[in-house]
């Protein structure tokens, strides 16, 4: 009768007590920390102290990954797809950028008003997402995001236009950490970053919510049949989605004291989406390793061919699509066991 | 008078120049086991998606306790009290039956917007999410993908998925097809143990089961209501003979 028809697993649910205690372990299970978790937090910090000179592209990976996390709460959970999530990226960018060179120099506080901003433009946007197939979704959300890039390009009163903003500077992280030459602090401010952050969209995968986010993508039919409000939930993961990507922006603006109009262009909501193709969706992680993935082998591709590395960068995007979307997001399942499974598991 | 908690009014649908649903207006009582028969085609499961809010209707409108619901959104008809199964399994891939049914029991007590506590933090969700999976005899397969079950638990964690629910007004859309004949009695004492408070309207082919579960038969044909009447005038009736044996001829 039972697909398992192990002894252990009939005798633990003969009574509904020890079904009960079995559903309680199986829903901790779920939530528990995983041994990859630890592995990525730990390697973030060796970085820190093994690779002094590669602050750089380790703040570029931290960057990129909270962007990439952050645009898999939409696709991998609520099954949204996107081709505009640069539009917070670059909004939260311009924030932070205009919070320094207006008002306040120190770092946190721009970070918090990009995200309210971003979230704010989130917010609005989100009701052009409800309706509709994902070929009007991909259409929309590239819509606004290339409306976003030239609404920065003409407003060059606020935004510097086609030169960007520059000539400001950051002040001490909460008036205590200065930025340094070599980006050490950078590196770790965008690290603490993308853990709270990280940690933060952990809870909300675990929760309720974030459950009946996954529900709304497997069978939205079924769905609203439990009485799942879908509209209500797409508006709410869509507007802390867009927290986080403007969050990210912030951090870019603030590690270069720059921002250029290209923090809006297409090509970085398109990198995005292939940075989750890279790592897989639906489980956070999976920006963060496509993040490191997309970045070195990027990195990597420009030194040994600076002509041609976009040709390289296409050819593994077919390779990668070709060989299976499905299989690639599901790519953790295939590390052996003892990795990819929690830590303590008793079976 | 009688307590009418379901009810339309000339509902009709068409797809394109075919009419699924033809001015049908249908009372069912506070209470009762109303079958719905028919032969195929006769748009019993148009009927049921027009009733739940998954179509919306060409002309007519729904009533539940009286209201007005014809323009409600699905998920606004189910807090009201008013669920359904699916005749062809609609149930969440990759979620295991634990998972689907504890975030059904979330949603009726109305946390399923709780973005910051783990579901595991929930004692009295995961409990009674393990004793009606241990009630539909799933207990055993409760932490497995629901897509990789057999067919037959398939089926009885879509009917459980509506019992989540709590549903004062039950749509069950031919509840036992495909459940392979030694389980076929467990949804069948499931579905007749209900509360007598609880209200079903069921879909069925198996014209034993509908003689022995309703009290009220409705026939439907080629979309319209055909006739309508207890147990002992339907089975009488030489015209709803006709039809099925027209059907099978």
């Amino acid at each position: 009768m039972s697909v398992l028809p192990q002894e252990a697993t009939m005798v633990a649910t003969s009574s509904p007590t020890a079904a009960a205690s079995r559903a309680a372990k199986l829903m901790k299970r779920r939530s528990r920390v995983r041994f990859y978790e630890i592995i990525v937090w730990l390697a973030a910090i060796a970085a820190f102290f093994v690779l002094p000179s590669k602050m750089l592209i380790l703040t570029e990976i931290a960057i990129l990954a909270l962007f990439a996390v952050s645009l898999d709460l939409v696709l991998g959970f609520a099954g949204i797809v996107s081709l505009g999530h640069t539009a917070f990226f670059g909004l939260g960018a311009y924030i932070a950028g205009l919070v320094a060179l207006h008002y306040v120099a120190e770092p946190v506080v721009g970070l918090l008003a990009a995200g309210i901003g971003a979230g704010l433009l989130g917010f609005i946007t989100s009701f052009l997402i409800l309706r509709g197939s994902d070929l009007t979704r991909l259409m929309t959300t590239l819509g606004i995001g290339l409306m976003m890039a030239e609404m920065a390009n003409q407003m060059a009163w606020l935004t510097g236009g086609a030169d960007g903003l520059s000539g400001f500077s950051l002040g001490p992280i909460l008036g205590m950490f200065e930025f340094d030459l070599f980006g050490k602090t950078g590196y770790v401010y965008c690290l603490v970053v993308l853990f709270v952050g990280t940690m933060l969209m952990r809870r909300l995968a675990f929760s309720p919510f974030g459950l009946s986010l996954k529900a709304i993508k497997a069978n939205p039919m079924r769905a609203g049949m439990i009485a799942i409000p879908a509209r209500k939930r797409i508006v709410t993961v869509y507007t802390i989605a867009a927290v986080f990507a403007g969050m990210a922006g912030a951090l870019l603006a603030q590690t270069t004291s720059f921002v250029s109009p290209d923090v809006l262009a297409f090509h970085r909501s398109a990198d995005v989406l292939l940075v989750l193709t890279i790592g897989g969706t639906g489980y956070l992680y999976g920006g963060i390793f496509g993040a490191v993935l997309f970045t070195l082998v990027k990195d990597w591709l420009s030194i040994v061919t600076p002509q041609y590395w976009m040709f390289y960068i296409g050819l593994i995007l077919v390779v990668l699509v070709l060989v299976g979307r499905d299989r690639l997001a599901r790519w953790i399942e295939y590390l052996p066991e003892h990795l990819s499974k929690s830590k303590e598991e008793g079976r | 008078m009688s307590d009418i908690v379901l009810e339309t009014r000339n509902l009709k649908r068409s797809f394109g120049a075919f009419l699924a649903t033809n001015d049908v207006s249908l009372k069912v009582e506070r209470g009762a086991r109303h079958a719905l028969i028919g032969p195929n085609g006769a748009g019993k499961t148009t009927l049921i998606n027009l009733l739940t809010g998954v179509l919306p209707p060409s002309e007519g409108q729904v009533f539940l306790e009286g209201e007005d619901i014809t323009s409600l959104a699905s998920f606004r008809r189910v807090k009201r009290g008013l669920t359904r199964t699916f005749q062809i399994n609609q149930l969440f891939n990759d979620f295991t039956p634990l998972e689907t049914v504890a975030l059904a029991i979330a949603e009726r007590q109305g946390i399923g917007h709780n973005l910051w506590t783990s579901i595991a933090g929930y004692g009295a969700v995961v409990d009674e999410a393990a004793a009606l999976l241990a009630r539909f005899g799933l207990a055993s397969v409760m932490g497995e993908r629901s897509v990789i079950l057999p067919y037959g638990k398939q089926r009885l964690l879509e009917i459980a998925l509506a019992f989540a629910s709590r549903p004062r007004v039950l749509l069950l859309d031919e509840p036992a097809a495909g459940v392979p004949e030694d389980e076929r009695h467990e949804v069948l004492a499931i579905v007749s143990d209900l509360p007598s408070d609880v209200t079903v309207l069921l879909i069925e082919h198996d014209m034993d089961l509908v003689f022995s579960f309703a009290n009220r038969i409705s026939v439907l044909v080629a979309g319209a209501l055909f006739t309508e009447g207890t147990v002992a005038e339907i089975s009488a009736d030489p015209r709803v003979k006709a039809v099925y044996l027209g059907e099978n001829a």
